[in-house]
């Protein structure tokens, strides 16, 4: 799906009336809202997410700064549980962008050059992460992306539980350096 | 190695480094509020972890607690639904929490420096974008999201790659100090290099103009880093800060050891490298307002409301952001910033709700009544503001001009609580965010100063304030 808009914030991905939900399900439905909707709830009929051309959609391809702002998480949640796995644009927001990887969400970061090209042929795309390449009909490109990262999206691993086995680590950080105690 | 501060921090709090990928950090505060919290504590239960230091964990309520009459019930039986699942997660994981009837309640950033949480050298979170406030004081303080919050409760680290290092020296002497304030300092430095020029990186904010500021000015500076997208914003600790922090109620015991300390360590090194830079020069700025839709669409407020190509120059994608801007704000290029009437007056928010804040705005507002056609707020940004406040009777000079005075919160920040804009209504607000939307759906937002927001409420439009009598 081209998503023609530069610093898209996370007050847009998710307006704040929806953050007060306790867990982390349902987000997708109030995706964009205030742009997807109007005052009545109704679809707005010229916003790309009610197109019909593009409801299996699963990429987003955007501009620069995407997900700017608050560091809400609700964000990424709402962008995975509409369907979205991949985000492509030139440059994200850093706490959005860290926030993809603990989700299962794909930020890809491409010169600005390729996703214009992307946004304007609006073609169809895959991305195939283990080889961490994008194909369109007529083109392959490459994409960069930290391995660490690369391998908690593709193991679905656990970020914590892999911190917990430098425990010893930790421990010892801890009798090195005492930090002051809020007791 | 000559290191800047950001570095010298970072380096003392790495557990386990790796090249080219996030490195395992330690943390000494985590702060933790009602909004970006209840799925991190969720999670523990689920994988049956533990919250691994309560005794560096804080919390409070403030993203949605109402500013009304706090002895009567919450009324959105969600937020209400959100507070009570705060209230038993700290009672669960043993975490202090200062509650909607503590004396200490109020927005984290604000309450973090006035009890001593917040100190100098050390690693602060919290999952909320400008936890970048307590940078003020030399920490290294920067927000996270709620899969980083559960992370930081059962393992009191973080993996993060090293952001680079970025010097923004402030030079000049500003020539009326009431008048141009840090909230000007800001929102120019964003104008400036916009809102993604500190992407990636960690700002030092340096030079003579924030040697020359209060330290609730500059957590005015350090709070906005992140709307030029850098993860944090600091500012070397220097007398000011030490004696800010001398005798808080978390303030350690050995204070005194832990400053002479610091005073050796927490500074930049005098040829050390960063790897951006950018100067101003703020002798001859003027009060700030914002016209658009993110923090870096501003302008002085003796200019009119920019052309989008001018504001472009020649950049595709911000002609039309620029707009989009205008079209949502209803504001034609070419207005004079002085003719644009307001509705409403939103004083608050992490940015700008500490005393001093509230001090400048009631010089302005004193002896003056609020125009009629505007509706105007006070939120003192913690309950203990609001309390000193009271003690000096600023209160009154507020409720006198026709503000109304509320308790403390976030308030119409975000518009999380009863406090929104309806659409179409037009604040001045001494907030951060600007976005279509933020404090209500439908609502424009221009982001000024408290001077500069109390002078419009009492005229119904903006003005240069640098024309009233501040003194």
């Amino acid at each position: 799906m081209p998503f023609d808009k530069v610093n898209v914030d996370t007050d847009q991905i998710v307006p704040k009336q929806f953050l007060k939900l306790i867990h982390k399900t349902g987000f997708g439905k109030f995706l964009f809202y205030n742009w997807r909707f109007d005052n009545n709830g109704k679809p707005i009929s010229d916003f790309i997410l009610n197109d019909p051309k593009y409801k299996n959609s699963k990429i987003l391809i955007t501009r620069d700064n995407f997900g700017c702002g608050s560091s809400r998480e609700h964000a990424v949640w709402a962008l995975k549980d509409y369907g979205f796995f991949v985000i492509i644009a030139p440059s994200f927001a850093d706490i959005f962008y860290s926030n993809c990887f603990k989700n299962g969400l794909l930020p890809i970061k491409l010169e600005p050059k390729i996703v214009d090209d992307l946004i304007q042929t609006g073609t169809e795309i895959e991305v195939d992460l283990e080889a961490q390449k994008i194909k369109t009909q007529t083109k392959t490109t490459s994409f960069e992306i930290d391995d660490h990262r690369k391998q908690i999206l593709l193991k679905g691993l656990d970020d914590i539980a892999m911190t917990l086995e430098y425990e010893d680590k930790i421990s010892n950080y801890e009798k090195r350096v005492m930090t002051p105690s809020l007791l | 190695m000559s290191q800047t501060l950001f570095e010298k921090i970072w380096d003392s709090h790495v557990v386990v480094e790796r090249d080219g990928g996030p490195s395992i950090l330690y943390i000494d505060r985590h702060l933790v509020h009602e909004v970006t919290s209840p799925q991190a504590f969720e999670g523990l239960r689920l994988n049956k972890r533990k919250v691994r230091r309560p005794d560096l964990t804080i919390a409070t309520m403030d993203h949605n607690v109402p500013t009304s009459d706090r002895s009567l019930p919450i009324i959105d039986q969600i937020s209400e639904l959100q507070i009570k699942t705060l209230e038993k997660n700290c009672k669960d994981f043993g975490i202090q929490l200062f509650d909607i009837k503590s004396p200490y309640q109020g927005i984290v950033h604000v309450i973090g420096p006035q009890l001593g949480i917040t100190l100098p050298g050390t690693t602060i979170v919290c999952g909320d974008s400008h936890t970048s406030t307590h940078g003020a004081f030399g920490a290294l303080a920067f927000g996270i999201g709620t899969s980083e919050v559960e992370h930081v409760l059962a393992t009191q680290t973080i993996r993060m790659e090293k952001p680079k290092p970025f010097e923004i020296n402030v030079v000049g002497k500003r020539k009326n100090q009431h008048a141009i304030t840090a909230k000007d300092i800001i929102l120019s430095i964003i104008r400036h290099i916009g809102t993604n020029g500190g992407t990636g990186t960690v700002i030092e904010y340096r030079g003579e103009a924030i040697s020359d500021l209060t330290m609730e000015q500059r957590m005015t500076i350090c709070n906005m880093s992140i709307e030029a997208g850098a993860r944090a914003g600091l500012v070397a600790p220097d007398q000011k800060t030490f004696d800010y922090l001398k005798g808080r109620k978390f303030t350690p015991k050995n204070y005194d050891k832990l400053v002479s300390q610091w005073q050796e360590t927490l500074y930049t090194d005098s040829n050390a490298l960063f790897a951006k830079s950018f100067t101003i020069d703020v002798s001859n700025i003027a009060p700030q307002v914002s016209w658009g839709t993110n923090p870096a669409m501003v302008c002085d407020v003796t200019e009119s409301v920019p052309f989008p190509e001018e504001y472009a120059k020649g950049n595709e994608d911000q002609r039309k952001a620029a707009e989009k801007a205008l079209q949502y704000m209803n504001l034609k290029a070419g207005t004079q910033m002085t003719d644009i009437e307001i509705n409403r007056v939103f004083i608050g928010s992490c940015t700008n709700s500490r005393i001093e804040d509230l001090i400048e705005a009631s010089k302005v507002v004193k002896g003056n009544k609020v125009s009629s056609k505007v509706r105007a707020m006070v939120v003192p940004g913690s309950q203990m503001v609001k309390k000193q406040a009271e003690e000096m009777g600023l209160d009154k000079i507020f409720k006198n001009a026709n503000f109304e005075w509320r308790e403390s919160g976030c308030s119409m920040c975000l518009g999380m609580n009863p406090d929104i804009l309806a659409p179409g209504e037009r604040c001045a607000s001494t907030s951060n965010r600007n976005f279509e939307g933020r404090q209500g759906t439908g609502g424009r937002t221009h982001l000024v100063s408290p001077v500069m927001a109390a002078a419009a409420a009492i005229k119904g439009h903006f003005v240069d304030v640098r024309e009233m009598d501040l003194n």
